[in-house]
């Protein structure tokens, strides 16, 4: 217990709040024909599970919150109900 | 060297950060703030502290700032008032329980309704179970002093919880003094939070502490309570032999042979003084202790077979005094008669208390100024 640190610290690291895309409803679609690799989507994911390089969506821990989606500029991104 | 000069409590407070150099200062500067704030604004601006000093628009933002800017590591100072205090309560919990060693200028003021501007302990207290360490001064000597010390006792390793410098208001916020301008020298040494936030090493602060940790945070937190009494203790005794001038957890006045002790925070335990000698001049053996240090709360109180006087100027309603209570509570044998008095700048005079020390009924609770059969 002397080892504690003063306060409650978290150190950030991969899937830290576990598989997260099982949370998810709808998935995002992205239609690779219009997308003009612009980047958006990248920056605004709250979970940054978007690869800034190549646009995948890493649907392991992407929770399908539609972020992408509302600011792609071309609209090239859908969201997709989930069939569980 | 140091020079004697005429000043406020909130003056003198508003000195002694200078002199202890915080490198962000934060606070709401409006109503209720005091000059402590408005001075420190002056120093700033004038460029003889070289502080970023940020306004915000509520207490609760206030705290928060000097929140965030504790956790980088530097020295943060802020002060409040009354309900400004009130108001940053959700905080206050945050920057204890973030063992951040913020040190903060306390003007004691009643709350409202009615509308008093005048002293009371009641905003102070409410706040006794924040972590927050809690001293309580009664001249402005001792503002200044204590102010000084506050920051090297919340910043050692030891403790890293925030200090509270408790100080009647306009009895002691708005009055002048001469007091004695010391220059602190290396007295408080450098901060060195080992929490401290390391840009290069990106973490999250005040993540979740599930049930199966997070009481050992509040442990630790009361265990360097525990250890801040070996540190004031010790801060104390740095301070007289460098400065000479003594202070202690309770501050004694002829209690050694007493047989009827004053028990008082603040101006009211220093003007009990006056009325101790009063009495002594009646033949009654009066003393008084002046209760500095309330959070840790005193354990060493030689106050065996000796009546109790605790003037308490504040009111848990539906209990009684907050200190008379608490004395009881870690001295189960103590003999108190409980005097609720002061409330809302009511005036006590040491004639006043020697009177209260004459009629004392032991176990009872008397307020002062209420007619006997309303009591």
């Amino acid at each position: 217990m002397s080892r504690m640190p003063k306060m409650t610290i978290s150190v950030p690291h991969e899937g830290g709040a576990g598989l997260t895309g099982s949370w998810r409803t709808f998935r995002p679609v992205v239609d690779r024909e219009t997308c003009n690799h612009c980047g958006i989507c990248a920056m605004f994911c709250p979970d940054a599970v978007i690869d800034p390089d190549t646009l995948e969506i890493d649907l392991v821990y992407c929770k399908g919150c539609g972020i992408c989606s509302n600011e792609c500029p071309k609209k090239c991104i859908k969201m997709v109900r989930e069939e569980h | 060297m140091s020079e004697l000069i005429m000043s406020t409590g909130n003056k003198a407070v508003a000195a002694a950060v200078k002199m202890a150099k915080p490198l962000v200062v934060a606070a709401y500067p409006i109503t209720p703030q005091t000059e402590i704030i408005e001075s420190i604004a002056d120093y700033v601006e004038a460029g003889d502290l070289k502080a970023r000093y940020i306004p915000v628009e509520s207490e609760h933002s206030a705290m928060t700032a000097c929140i965030g800017a504790s956790i980088t590591g530097v020295r943060v100072f802020t002060a409040t008032s009354s309900h400004g205090l009130l108001y940053m309560h959700e905080m206050l919990h945050w920057a204890a329980g973030a063992r951040l060693p913020i040190v903060m200028g306390q003007v004691n003021r009643t709350l409202a309704p009615g509308w008093n501007i005048w002293a009371e302990h009641t905003d102070a207290l409410s706040q006794r179970d924040t972590g927050w360490l809690q001293v309580y001064v009664s001249t402005v000597q001792e503002a200044y002093d204590a102010t000084l010390m506050a920051f090297r006792i919340a910043e050692d390793n030891r403790v890293l919880l925030p200090v509270m410098i408790n100080m009647d208001g306009f009895l002691l916020s708005h009055i002048m003094q001469p007091f004695e301008m010391t220059e602190p020298g290396d007295f408080i040494p450098p901060l060195d939070l080992p929490h401290k936030i390391d840009v290069n090493d990106p973490k999250g602060y005040g993540a979740m502490s599930p049930a199966n940790v997070h009481y050992q945070f509040r442990f630790d937190m009361e265990k360097s309570m525990r250890a801040s009494r070996t540190v004031i203790n010790e801060t104390e005794a740095e301070f007289a032999k460098r400065f000479g001038r003594s202070y202690a957890p309770v501050e004694e006045y002829f209690c050694d042979d007493a047989d009827v002790i004053i028990v008082a925070m603040g101006t009211l335990g220093k003007e009990a003084e006056v009325a101790a000698d009063l009495l002594r001049k009646e033949g009654i053996k009066a003393g008084v202790m002046r209760i500095r240090w309330l959070r840790p709360f005193p354990l060493d109180m030689n106050i065996k077979g000796k009546d109790l006087v605790v003037i308490d100027r504040d009111c848990s309603f539906g209990f009684g005094g907050v200190v008379a209570g608490e004395i009881q509570a870690r001295y189960p044998d103590a003999k108190i008669a409980s005097v609720i008095a002061g409330l809302g700048g009511q005036e006590v005079t040491y004639e006043d208390m020697a009177e209260f020390v004459r009629s004392r009924k032991m176990g009872t609770e008397f307020w002062f100024g209420i007619p006997q059969e309303e009591q």
